[in-house]
């Protein structure tokens, strides 16, 4: 069987194997080596959480510590991409999108469009999403819809090694610009991933479940806790079908009707905010092109509308656990037509 | 109470921990013979009917449909009328599933790695050394879990091995070259390189080609051919499979192209094209694919059929086909050479050797062991 | 008595010393519990840098206003925020400075004009300036302040403010702490210029660089300039050259720093060290009444950490108040 690696793993070898195989990846970020410019150690850290630890050693200038300037390196790295590099962006957690949002959403997504499909911006922008890591309300968020919100971008949020890996190297030769979510309270899980290079296409999602019963649609984290739901729930004889989107745009909407329309019956669960969501937008979509599959009203699980609480007693209330969202398939369960 | 026979939940291939019962396709009070089918079990690779591996009144049906259960879980008990009642259920009651043994596992890795050449084989290999082995040569586009049903079967009667042709499986994605004597050159190297004189070759589709012509060409090499649903017997070949399985590049795609593989096309499991996909999405597979099914299936026709000039090989051969195989027809089959033990089965696709295991497993034992 | 060459009284200085000494205790304290596991998330620690906090903060009153970095809790104490109000936040408890929604990294308390600990940084600069702003407007010669890390003053944020301050003359102040690192990135690698006053020059601001673990250079700096604030003569900035005595963060390996200088720095250029060098040998304060508050301030943060402990979780009603006001 194939070797078992975490994602934090898969993602380190996803970006190796790229950059052995294509000289106009470069990557940049800070602290993604660590000790630049100081006495001690080079390589020191790899990136705050030791993602990118050992890069340098084999790729040495390729991987750039930047200032602490998301602006600035984050918007070269888009020029970059606009000029035959490939680059890839760390901003560390996706909160700090904020100080550099126009850079993306003005500048890399509106390339090709605005420039009549002469530009391409083949640029990944790789930050860490969603809370359980008590870092509080400016590092924990889940911030995906801020970013399927804009045409002309990708967001890909993978759930296990081997997706981590596929999808980190299909955004790194797609040439759009990519938003490259990793869920922080994913990385080490493991699972089988090949040592050679592969491709997961963006824009498929994922049947990580067969069920015939209730469609639960999700991605990330809420992947996991969406399983350990449908695993229960098959224990009083319910069988769940979970579909793991990976991408959120371009989005796989034929997965997501061709589920519903076999069980009839839809939750979406989301770690981002309840308003306008990808939950929100899935139920929408669902509403629109299957409303006659659907057997009952559609149920949504989301944290509530407050940002992420420090607390780990309130912060583990405001995630979404599996315990919700096997309650909330019971209830569609108990609704609508038999 | 040696006079009770338990049904238990097989083991098929390699990675195999669990199984779900779908369904009993007997009931309590049937009398069941060897290779009855008697349940269907759906594993995270495929789905298959069980067939029965000893004979006897089955008394009682432990496992229920939609069950999972590991690997040697009690699924039945069978037992003669003059059983009671209650020593089947005491029998029950203290069943102990046999725990696999997961260091046993992990000593014993279930694949191994060789280079051959500049490419990398995975291979199994298992039972014990001693008499001529019997290697197992897959298809195109497929790998040695092709074989799930079989290896562990066989192995009990014989030494076995199976590999991953180049660029399949999770061998190098290379080839050494895309005609059949250039793949049979690389399995007479690969079979010096584990230190296989000769061996008793068993090739499916393209796989059974490739042991055709090495047959032909390096008859020292070969002790007995068992082709199953072999390629290199005639012009068709069914292109829209060759060419679709090379280019699939989503589920979508790929499951209808599986599903022709197969007499019942339920078997197609979602891991089972997932598994496939995988392959298929690493680097290089799909042009390797292309280039192998271009110069061996151009047009729609097979451009070698070494199964021609088997007659003067000389070898034993048993041939196997699905008489539904919508990949290679069965008509080829009268092909055969002179003297070739030809089996056709019904209610069987191209994967003859899946579908029909049991009595696949028996006719290959005894071909072998003959 | 021997007269007090200090330009500080000598219940001030000991006022200074305590506040100095809190901080320290403060810290060490949570490095011992952070690395026992009872404290979660994140924190940054700012030992070695207390000099510099106090220096400037014991100019202010609670009309003025500052706005911190993630490496807050320093400001927070020299600004007067409740250590045992902070060590509650730290713990996630009900009754902490934010009602243990903020944390470590986000620790305010707006009636003591601390606007926040920040986890994004350089985003306090432009928040100082709308404090300033307000202040202007209000005109009672209140003034506000900002500190950044060497690594954050690279934000646009920041350099964007150092521009409007100056458009708009604004009473606000500008502190580098420059400790060398950005989490383990050299000052020395990501800044283009050798020093922040010729920054503050581009954008044609007054800038001063001081020894930051030099309590009395701080004050005596930061006193020049809060005046000229005070006074309506526009913005400053002040580089305050520190050194951080643990890692960027708890956990930190820190092997990115050359060997031994964790030992030098805390040997030779501890603020508090310094400190009270200087006020005993001049004679001014005795080496007992600076252990008399050391016990003191051990006890405090001792009878915090206790009541943090103690102190309620939040429970689920917690967790949706206040994200909008309610009526
Ligand atoms: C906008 C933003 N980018 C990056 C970070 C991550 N980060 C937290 S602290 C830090 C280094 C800060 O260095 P410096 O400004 O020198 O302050 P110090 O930690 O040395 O006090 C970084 C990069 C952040 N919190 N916010
Ligand atoms: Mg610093």
């Amino acid at each position: 069987m194939a070797r078992k690696i975490s994602i934090k793993q898969a993602i380190n070898e996803a970006i190796d194997q790229e950059m052995t195989r294509d000289p106009s990846v470069i990557m940049m970020g800070e602290d993604i080596v660590g000790g630049s410019g100081s006495f001690g150690e080079m390589d020191a850290w790899g990136g705050v959480l030791g993602v990118t630890k050992g890069l340098y050693a084999k790729h040495g200038s390729r991987l750039l510590d930047t200032p602490l300037s998301e602006s600035a390196y984050v918007g070269a790295a888009v020029g970059a991409a606009a000029c035959g590099m490939r680059p890839i962006a760390e901003l560390m957690f996706i909160d700090f999108m904020g100080v550099c949002f126009d850079q993306i959403f003005n500048q890399a997504a509106k390339f090709r469009y605005m420039f009549g499909g002469k530009a391409q911006t083949p640029v990944v922008i790789r930050a860490m999403v969603g809370a359980g890591f008590r870092a509080a309300a400016q590092h924990s968020q889940m911030l995906t819809p801020l970013f399927t919100h804009i045409p002309g971008l990708k967001v890909v949020c993978p759930s296990s090694a081997y997706d981590a890996k596929g999808l980190l190297i299909q955004s790194i030769r797609d040439n759009d610009p990519v938003i490259f979510c990793e869920h922080k309270n994913l990385y080490a899980m493991e699972g089988e991933v090949p040592e050679t290079s592969y491709t997961i296409p963006l824009g498929e999602a994922n049947v990580v479940r067969e069920g015939k019963d209730v469609s639960i649609v999700t991605y990330g984290l809420m992947v996991h806790r969406s399983l350990e739901a449908a695993a229960t729930l098959a224990k009083e004889g319910i069988e769940v079908e979970v579909v793991d989107l990976r991408t959120l745009s371009p989005l796989d909407l034929d997965t997501v009707l061709d589920s519903v329309t076999k069980t009839g019956r839809l939750v979406c669960v989301d770690e981002a905010s309840p308003r306008c969501n990808i939950a929100t937008d899935i139920s929408a979509l669902v509403s629109m092109h299957a409303f006659s599959a659907l057997k009952a009203g559609i149920e949504m699980i989301s944290p509530p509308h407050c940002p992420v609480p420090f607390s780990p007693t309130l912060e583990d209330l405001y995630i979404p656990g599996s315990d919700r969202i096997a309650d909330a398939v019971r209830k569609t369960l108990q609704k609508g037509k038999k | 109470m040696s006079n009770i026979t338990p049904i238990v939940m097989p083991k098929w291939g390699l990675s195999m921990k669990e199984g779900t019962v779908t369904s009993w396709l007997v009931t309590e009070g049937t009398n069941i013979t060897v290779g009855m089918p008697i349940l269907d079990v759906e594993t995270d690779k495929i789905a298959n009917a069980v067939e029965a591996p000893d004979a006897g009144l089955l008394r009682k049906i432990v496992a229920h449909e939609g069950e999972l259960l590991p690997v040697k879980a009690l699924l039945g008990v069978m037992a003669d009328t003059d059983v009671s009642d209650a020593d089947i259920d005491a029998y029950i009651a203290s069943y102990v599933t046999p725990a696999v043994d997961e260091d046993e596992a992990d000593a014993a890795p279930t694949t191994l790695r060789l280079d051959v050449g500049d490419i990398s084989v995975r291979y199994a290999r298992r039972g014990n050394a001693g008499g001529t082995p019997v290697l197992f040569i897959h298809g195109f586009g497929g790998d040695l879990d092709n074989w799930l049903f079989n290896i562990d079967a066989v192995a009990e009667k014989a030494e076995v091995i199976a590999l991953d042709l180049p660029g399949h499986g999770q061998s190098t994605v290379r080839l050494p070259g895309t005609s059949l004597a250039d793949m049979a050159n690389f399995v007479a190297r690969f079979m010096d390189a584990i230190n296989v004189p000769k061996a008793h070759l068993v090739g499916h589709s393209m796989g059974g080609a490739i042991a055709a012509q090495l047959a032909v060409t390096q008859p020292n090499r070969v002790e007995s051919l068992t082709l199953i649903g072999s390629a290199g017997f005639g012009d068709e070949i069914n292109s829209s499979y060759t060419s679709g399985f090379a280019s699939a590049a989503s589920r979508k795609e790929l499951k209808p192209l599986l599903e022709q593989l197969f007499y019942d096309p339920s078997l197609v499991s979602r891991q089972l094209v997932d598994d496939v996909l995988k392959y298929k999405r690493s680097d290089g597979v799909e042009q390797v694919l292309k280039t192998l099914s271009e110069a061996l299936f151009p047009g729609g026709r097979q451009s070698e059929k070494p199964g021609l000039k088997l007659g003067e090989a000389g070898k034993r051969v048993l041939m196997l086909w699905g008489s539904d195989d919508k990949v290679v027809p069965a008509a080829h089959a009268k092909n055969a050479p002179k003297g070739a033990t030809v089996e056709l089965f019904d209610q069987a696709g191209h994967m003859v050797q899946m579908e029909k295991a049991g009595d696949v497993n028996r006719l290959l034992v005894a071909h072998v062991t003959a | 008595m021997p007269s007090n060459p200090f330009p500080l009284s000598k219940e001030r200085l000991l006022e200074v010393y305590r506040t100095m000494r809190t901080i320290r205790e403060f810290e060490e304290r949570l490095h011992v519990d952070f690395s026992r596991g009872d404290i979660p998330g994140f924190v940054h620690l700012y030992a070695g840098e207390e000099a510099t906090g106090t220096g400037i903060l014991c100019h202010l009153g609670d009309g003025d206003r500052i706005a911190s970095t993630h490496r807050g809790h320093g400001h927070c104490i020299a600004k007067g925020v409740d250590v045992g109000a902070m060590m509650k936040e730290i713990y996630g408890k009900k009754g902490g400075a934010c009602n243990g929604k903020g944390g470590s990294m986000h620790i305010a308390d707006l009636s003591k004009g601390m606007m926040g600990a920040n986890g994004i940084l350089g985003a306090g600069a432009p928040l100082a300036c709308g404090a300033a702003l307000a202040a202007k407007y209000r005109n009672k010669g209140e003034i506000a302040i900002t500190f950044v890390g060497d690594g954050a003053s690279n934000q646009g944020t920041f350099l964007e403010s150092l521009n409007l301050a100056g458009v708009w003359n604004l009473p606000v102040i500008f502190v580098v702490e420059n400790n060398g690192y950005a989490e383990s990135t050299s000052r020395d690698y990501a800044v283009s210029v050798d020093s922040f006053v010729d920054r503050a020059a581009g954008f044609g601001l007054p800038g001063i660089t001081v020894d930051g673990t030099d309590f009395f250079a701080v004050y005596e700096a930061a006193g020049e300039i809060i005046r000229r604030a005070r006074e309506g003569g526009g913005p400053s900035l002040l580089e305050c050259k520190t050194v951080r005595f643990f890692g960027h963060f708890e956990g930190d390996a820190q092997t990115y720093r050359p060997e031994g200088e964790i030992e030098n720095a805390r040997a030779n250029i501890d603020c508090l060290k310094k400190f009270a060098a200087q006020v005993t040998s001049q004679g001014v304060i005795s080496a007992a009444e600076l252990e008399a508050i050391d016990k003191s301030v051990l006890a405090l943060i001792e009878d915090s950490v206790v009541k943090a402990k103690a102190a309620p979780l939040p429970t689920e009603a917690d967790l949706t108040t206040d994200v909008y006001v309610s009526y």
